[in-house]
């Protein structure tokens, strides 16, 4: 079991250094040079100004350093949870704009996930060998799949929020609002994250009802439900034990959605206006400010490591398999 | 066991991603409103706003509000200036004069001399009397190098407060233009605050409790938006007459043009300072949504949009080709097809409408242009711009091939159509010219650099003085970076020369002004450095919902530009918001 955590967190590790490294160098060696293109959003003309505001922000920023100690100062500075000032909304702290941004990104990603996980796999098992259900749940399955996400997410936004007016269609909370652990407020929170998660939810939704009905049904083929079913076990039992083995796979799968989480809900905030870590990063690309989309891409990269990690643990949870290998490796 | 387990499991993960998740990012766990101002009224949240006494606004905030410093003009928080702070004068485009406003009046004691007399009575936020130290102190601070009007102590030698009431300006060298655009465009902060501050304080400070002397203050912001509420006591109110109707002020970052357009019609929005591709359709149809006029163009002019030749590169160094370019570009169908005719062709001199009385007629006549396919290929062949290969586009006169560029940034989608129709109209002509669509900020740095063939700007406004337009085709001299005027590096002493000289020219001498300003245009039209296509909107769509009597051309209607946008509060933005009247009543 050590072994198996030991070599895991390793790996982990290792990820991380090598994440991280890449995540300094992609911006410092992408073309462009932010800090001439701050000095240009600030109108100055006068050469003497130009230089005077140049050698600041050079130096504001670390620039000036040689690059490895740039290199040793984004370390240190890291793990004071420093990540610089953004150069956008200067000067703002991105750590500020990041924990300000990261409620709504999770509060929207992870019950879109696992809702869409849990009643995905459900309805997949269900349907599968009901003839019915599976006449229906198939096909709509792969519409909802295969729609293209910012076409579904448009519409779910017009229809139900321009033309019924039922839900509203920008921001993380009603724009006259302020936050505060009031009746109000929160309802008008849960009003806003509706019609994102919903939108999550149901494309989410049929992937997952399709990979757990083909799964079923392979194991219903398989060779130990028939056997159980020769034995005179009752179809529950037998289902039961399909769908246990039919979950791992489906295992893997959540991993890697959890993993794209944060970045996963991108294009949702875009065209829900939701003030999350994806609006952040657009608008860091857009204005190149590395210091924010530096702080951002190190929040995805630990959580995808993270999400990996819990699910390595649950792995070992859920299958016997796990265990039994480990135990034998240690043996 | 299995039913609860397989509950769980997701469960289990979900709480552990979402404690790792957070912990990982470096705090505790955080609530949504981290962003928040600890001093935010809380009585103000019971119910929320309510809706009949805000005003929601949209199209002047492109990302999460930065900062509350009037003097980072160019990133604080959209109505820091004109709200929060104020300005000596305001400008009224339509009477084209100064409006006093800090200022009671302000006059030419000599030539070199200015004297502003303030009001009495002004107050700051925090009760403290506003005098004429305040406006010196303000002045004064361009004295630091890194302050952005730092450039006006070039020519200003001296500010000084003479009493309670009265500042004098000297200067060494009186530029009456420039500095009627500085009276409205500067803003005045309390010296008992800002005094105390370092230089470093004064460019990077966030501020973020700005104490003004205008009819707002600062309520709250998130990276969405930011709220205003009307101040009890403001000065204004009793000296100019003037009230602004709503009570809270939401400025919501731009969203998207859906978002904005959805926004709209759910009557969440109230003034939308956004550029919405295809508008027209609904100020016509039956949405409860106006513009300043119901009929093409729907805006008023706020902008001309130039094609920037880079007039150091072969063959753009040669009038001949920059006029046979400027006759070639088909503007009619950007206007038309790109636009759907929401904004105006521009007149061959650029100048906008506003300015209409100081195009010289007869210079446009003899030396202007207009849009001909034809006479654009006479005028490359008699410049010696022959096609000798063959393949319908010219070449070089030393036979060298023709292959320029524009560029204007990727996304901009009606910028991006422009410049196909004038890539399409030069090769029509035999120029050959290929759209590209770098991102902005690296077209910024091409721009600044010189490193290109041919761009698209719009970045000089309407302004107090034709000065300001001039300023920026024809400043002298060349910068190893040219950030905001004379993109294209067009080199013309003469013209230059001229553009001080109306620079000293008062701005009361109109037939002056006029009579500089037609050698300039006469130079403009005959060397062509830089080539007027379109008057950008100031774009305004207004929903009648909760306000009414918005600026329109119908008779009776206010006539100011109804827009937040930066820089624009003290041009009419602020006296539309007196103007409003609750849609109920």
């Amino acid at each position: 079991m050590r072994q198996y955590f030991g070599r895991k967190l390793f790996i982990y590790g290792l990820t991380f250094v090598a994440a991280v490294t890449v995540n300094w160098m992609i911006p410092r060696f992408m073309p462009g040079d932010p800090v001439a293109s701050m000095l240009a959003r600030a109108r100055v003309s006068q050469p003497e100004a130009v230089e005077a505001m140049r050698a600041y922000y050079i130096s504001l920023f670390g620039f000036d350093q040689p690059v490895w100690q740039q290199y040793l100062n984004f370390w240190g500075a890291m793990f004071r949870g420093d990540f610089g000032i953004s150069i956008y909304v200067f000067p703002t702290p991105v750590t500020d704009l990041i924990l300000g941004a990261v409620p709504y990104t999770l509060g929207l990603m992870i019950p879109a996930v696992l809702l869409s996980y849990w009643a995905g796999n459900r309805l997949g098992a269900f349907a599968a060998r009901r003839q019915l259900l599976d006449n229906s749940v198939l096909p709509v399955g792969y519409i909802l799949t295969a729609t293209p996400y910012m076409w579904l997410a448009v519409l779910l936004a017009w229809g139900l929020g321009v033309v019924a007016g039922w839900f509203p269609v920008a921001g993380g909370y009603a724009f006259s609002l302020q936050p505060s652990w009031s009746w109000p407020f929160i309802e008008s929170l849960l009003h806003h994250w509706a019609l994102p998660f919903l939108s999550l939810f149901l494309v989410a939704l049929g992937g997952w009802a399709i990979g757990m009905r083909n799964m079923i049904i392979y194991e219903l083929e398989s060779d130990y439900s028939t056997y159980l079913a020769a034995l005179g076990a009752p179809a529950r039992l037998i289902r039961r034990y399909a769908y246990r083995n039919a979950m791992l796979p489906q295992i893997t799968g959540l991993a890697l959605q959890l993993g794209v989480l944060v970045a996963g809900a991108l294009v949702t905030e875009i065209v829900f206006s939701y003030p999350g870590i994806g609006s952040l990063i657009l608008k860091a690309i857009q204005n190149q400010d590395f210091f924010l989309l530096q702080g951002s891409f190190m929040f995805i990269v630990v959580g995808v490591l993270v999400a990996n990690f819990i699910i390595d643990i649950v792995y070992v949870l859920i299958d016997p398999r796990t265990r039994t290998g480990m135990a034998g490796a240690q043996a | 066991m299995q039913t609860r387990a397989r509950i769980l499991i997701p469960l289990l993960a979900a709480g552990l991603a979402a404690a790792a998740c957070t912990g990982g990012g470096g705090a505790a766990a955080p609530t949504p409103d981290t962003t928040e101002a600890a001093s935010a009224p809380a009585d103000a949240n019971a119910g929320g706003l309510p809706r009949n006494e805000t005003l929601y606004t949209t199209g002047t905030q492109w990302g999460p509000p930065a900062n509350f410093n009037p003097i980072r003009e160019w990133d604080s928080a959209t109505g820091t200036k004109g709200l929060v702070y104020e300005t000596l004068f305001h400008y009224d485009p339509n009477e084209a004069k100064l409006v006093p406003w800090i200022a009671e009046s302000g006059s030419w004691a000599d030539d070199k001399t200015y004297e502003v007399k303030v009001r009495q009575g002004v107050t700051w936020a925090d009760g403290k009397p506003l005098t004429a130290k305040d406006v010196a102190f303000s002045y004064s601070l361009g004295k630091m190098e890194t302050v952005p009007f730092h450039n006006m102590w070039d020519w200003l030698e001296n500010v000084e407060a003479t009493d309670d009431q009265t500042v004098r300006f000297t200067f060494s060298d009186a530029r009456y233009q420039e500095w009627d655009y500085n009276l409205y465009s500067r803003v005045i902060v309390p010296e008992h605050i800002w005094g105390g501050l370092s230089e470093e304080d004064v460019l990077n400070g966030v501020n973020e409790n700005p104490v003004g002397s205008g009819a707002y203050s600062y309520q709250s912001h998130d990276q969405d938006r930011v709220v205003w509420v009307k101040r009890d006591g403001w000065w204004g109110k009793d000296a100019l007459g003037m009230d602004p109707k709503p009570k809270y002020i939401v400025d919501v970052a731009t969203p998207s043009n859906e978002v904005a357009m959805g926004m709209l019609l759910q009557k969440g929005l109230d003034l939308s300072n956004n550029f919405l591709p295809g508008v027209s359709n609904l100020i016509n149809g039956n949405f409860g949504i106006t513009s300043y006029y119901n009929e093409p163009p729907y805006m008023l002019s706020a902008n001309t949009a130039w094609l920037v030749p880079n007039t150091t590169k072969k063959p753009m160094d040669d009038p001949a080709f920059r006029k046979a370019l400027a006759t070639s570009v088909d503007v009619k169908k950007i206007v038309e097809g790109v636009y759907g005719n929401l904004v105006k062709e521009a007149s061959p001199t650029g100048l906008l409408p506003q300015w209409d009385q100081f195009v010289d007629q007869g210079v446009v006549s003899s030396d202007g242009f207009t849009f001909s396919t034809d006479e654009a290929k006479k005028m490359l062949a008699d410049a010696g711009y022959r096609d000798r290969d063959g393949d319908g586009l010219v070449e070089n006169k030393d036979g060298s091939k023709i292959s320029l560029t524009i560029e204007v940034p990727t996304g901009w989608t009606d910028w991006m159509e422009a410049a196909r129709v004038i890539a399409a109209s030069g090769k029509a002509a035999g120029i050959e010219i290929t759209p590209e669509f770098p991102d902005f900020n690296a077209l910024v740095e091409n721009r600044s650099k010189g490193n290109f063939d041919l761009i698209i700007n719009n970045e000089r406004q309407l302004s107090s003085s034709p000065w300001t337009y001039y300023d920026y085709m024809f400043n002298l001299p060349i910068q190893k970076t040219q950030n905001t005027v004379n993109f294209g590096r067009y080199e013309n002493k003469e013209a230059w020369k001229l553009v001080q000289e109306l620079d000293g020219v008062k701005t009361d001498d109109i037939e002056g002004m006029k009579e500089v300003i037609s050698k300039i245009q006469k130079i403009h039209l005959d060397e062509m450095p830089i080539i007027p296509l379109w008057y950008n909107g100031l774009w305004a769509q207004s929903s009648n919902s909760t306000w009414k009597n918005w600026p329109s051309s119908a008779e009776g209607a206010p006539k100011y530009a109804a827009t937040m946008w930066r820089n624009w509060m003290e041009l009419g933005g602020f006296e539309t918001l007196t103007q409003l009247q609750p849609a109920a009543d």
